[in-house]
């Protein structure tokens, strides 16, 4: 009980949140970060228009007050589908991301805390998937499997997995011989409980902030590949494949690459100027050299 | 120093056959046979019979991953089925267009990057620092695709500066520049702020250190201090990390290559992929995969050289 009291999370949630507060970019992302989430989250209520509703006596508007964004070689409303769009975001980025976090935090932990011959075929594994150029393979997977939301899904998560991993087995291998654990270890306490009762509380935040620094990546990669058709299947609006529908326009309309972009723009930043924000306040060493 | 560059070799061997297994192992995954699938719709029975003893499919699976390995050992990467021209050619005809532009895209955002950082160290909390801080990281953050779409947008189909579609008249070097500005740009953009953080931060290191003390004691101009003294050291690790650059940005020239039309590997892997070009698929993965794994292995030999504490961290790190 009197060790829950100690790492008081009410206290740190506070803390960092005054912290927060005092740095400018650092808001601006997690402004951005919360206005994507309500967007995205209530996007069947917000958007004004079916996005695959087909109008074709309103191909590739301008902004108007009927249409905020325009519309796009069919004439369905561009909001619509980047509000919806924004879904497909979130969902590959949230599943992607907690899988490939859950599984590098496994792997990570037998790294760190395993026998030592474990932790060198873990390590070498981590090395090997990340020397493979992503997109590269994500393309050949897809040539051989067929394009769907699922394959990406799949590509990420273990294109992912390493970054988790090695981060996590880092932290461990610090963790492992620090007096506490030794001091837990000696009173009997059994592995499962020093890895998730200690190790766990003190790998939380770097792994949050990785995570949140992860999501532009994520949404990058995503977005990358249904831009190249390989993604989600028409007419399912995904910021990528809203922008590859402008690219074949682009002559027509600058309006479906203009609105298109800026989704992602401003993900990435948010989430980017948000983590490097948390990671400044967890990690104040960093800082300095900024 | 020897005991890890062997390693870091060893390792480097090792992805690269595992890619290649990989690969083998994918094309024998998918359903139907992989005559049908290499054949495609042009499958007839005679044809898979002669393919299937061609290939050497009629033998165990272990003695056709050793066959397989052995030929693209010697550089043999199988036969385009469409045009029934070796791999091999097709792909190496592809990849200068993909050097030339990883190439001019890092060097462009070096020459423009370190200056930057180092006047972003001299002028510490400057307009010009702090705005390069924000910007790099914003620009790092952006996926280079939308960056490519934009300046496609903005640089050639609205103001019409620079053309939007291919690599320029071969011979006409001028041509070939002008065509190869706003793919560069597009994939280099990220890197300038990269590089000028990377160039910043150690110069504030150096310039704290004894030699810069000592030179600054002797009266040397500024100038002198900063160019003969401290940059030459700061820039070490910007160096290193040029390698990791080159290997990444071929995932960015991929998404260059098809916004400007351009020829280049990434442009014919996507072809490929549409197409189910099977031969074409593998080969365009593997020669990319052997340059990402070829200079990341550069980049971390010329780290150990530069930084001794590195050397055995392998596994400590």
């Amino acid at each position: 009980m009197s060790r829950a009291k100690l790492l008081r999370p009410d206290g740190l949630l506070i803390s960092t949140w005054r912290k927060l507060r005092r740095d400018p970019l650092g808001m601006f992302g997690l402004i951005i970060v919360l206005l994507i989430g309500v967007l995205t989250v209530f996007a069947p209520w917000l958007a004004p228009y079916d996005p695959n509703e087909v109008d074709v006596y309103s191909r590739l508007l301008p902004p108007s007050g009927d249409h905020w964004l325009g519309t796009d070689q069919l004439g369905r409303d561009i909001y619509s589908r980047l509000l919806w769009g924004g879904r497909v975001a979130m969902k590959v980025s949230l599943l992607a991301i907690s899988v490939s976090m859950a599984i590098g935090i496994a792997l990570g932990m037998l790294a760190g805390y395993g026998p030592r011959w474990l932790d060198r075929i873990l390590v070498v594994t981590f090395d090997t998937i990340r020397s493979f150029p992503t997109i590269m393979f994500a393309l050949a997977i897809v040539a051989l499997v067929g394009s769907s939301l699922n394959t990406v899904i799949v590509i990420i998560i273990i294109a992912s997995i390493p970054i988790y991993g090695r981060v996590v087995r880092t932290q461990t291998l610090a963790l492992r011989d620090r007096d506490f654990i030794l001091a837990e270890r000696a009173m009997g306490a059994s592995t499962v409980r020093i890895l998730f009762r200690h190790v766990m509380p003190n790998i939380a935040a770097p792994l949050f902030i990785l995570a949140s620094m992860d999501v532009p990546v994520v949404v990058g990669m995503e977005a990358g590949l249904s831009f190249l058709g390989l993604g989600v299947k028409p007419p399912t609006p995904s910021w990528g494949s809203i922008l590859n529908d402008g690219y074949s326009y682009i002559r027509n309309s600058p309006w479906p690459i203009i609105a298109g972009g800026i989704p992602l723009i401003l993900v990435t930043l948010g989430f980017t100027f948000f983590g490097e924000s948390l990671r400044d306040i967890f990690d104040p060493k960093l800082r300095k050299k900024g | 120093m020897l005991r890890f560059i062997t390693r870091r070799l060893g390792i480097s061997v090792l992805i690269i056959v595992l890619a290649v297994s990989l690969m083998f192992g994918m094309i024998h995954m998918i359903p139907g046979d992989p005559t049908s699938v290499i054949l495609g719709p042009r499958a007839t029975p005679e044809l898979r019979a002669e393919l299937n003893q061609r290939m050497g499919l009629d033998q165990p699976m272990a003695v056709q991953l050793g066959r397989f390995l052995g030929k693209v050992a010697r550089g043999d990467l199988g036969e385009d089925p469409f045009s029934q021209r070796p791999v091999a050619e097709i792909v190496f005809e592809q990849l200068p267009f993909t050097l030339i532009l990883v190439f001019t895209a890092i060097g462009a955002a070096t020459l423009l990057g370190v200056p930057l950082g180092c006047f972003s160290a001299i002028r510490r909390d400057s307009w010009l620092d702090r705005a390069s801080a924000v910007l790099s990281v914003a620009f790092i953050a952006i996926p280079s695709f939308v960056v490519a779409l934009y300046a496609l947008l903005l640089f050639s189909v609205r103001w019409q500066w620079f053309p939007a579609i291919g690599a320029g008249e071969s011979g006409d070097i001028a041509d070939q520049v002008h065509h190869l500005v706003l793919p560069a740009m597009a994939l280099g953009l990220g890197w300038v702020g990269y590089i000028a953080r990377l160039v910043r931060s150690s110069m504030l290191e150096v310039m704290e250190e004894n030699h810069v003390r000592t030179a600054r004691a002797f009266g040397l101009p500024e100038h002198v201090i900063i160019g003969r003294y401290a940059l030459r050291i700061a820039i070490l690790p910007t160096v290193t990390i040029l390698g990791l650059g080159i290997g990444t940005m071929l995932s960015g020239a991929l998404f260059a290559e098809i916004v400007f039309s351009r020829p280049g590997i990434g442009k014919l892997l996507h072809e490929a992929v549409m197409t189910r070009n099977y031969p074409v698929v593998m080969g365009s993965v593997l020669v990319t995969t052997v340059f990402f794994v070829v200079s990341t292995l550069v980049s971390d030999i010329l780290n150990a050289i530069l930084d001794p504490r590195l050397r055995g961290a392998g596994d400590q790190q």
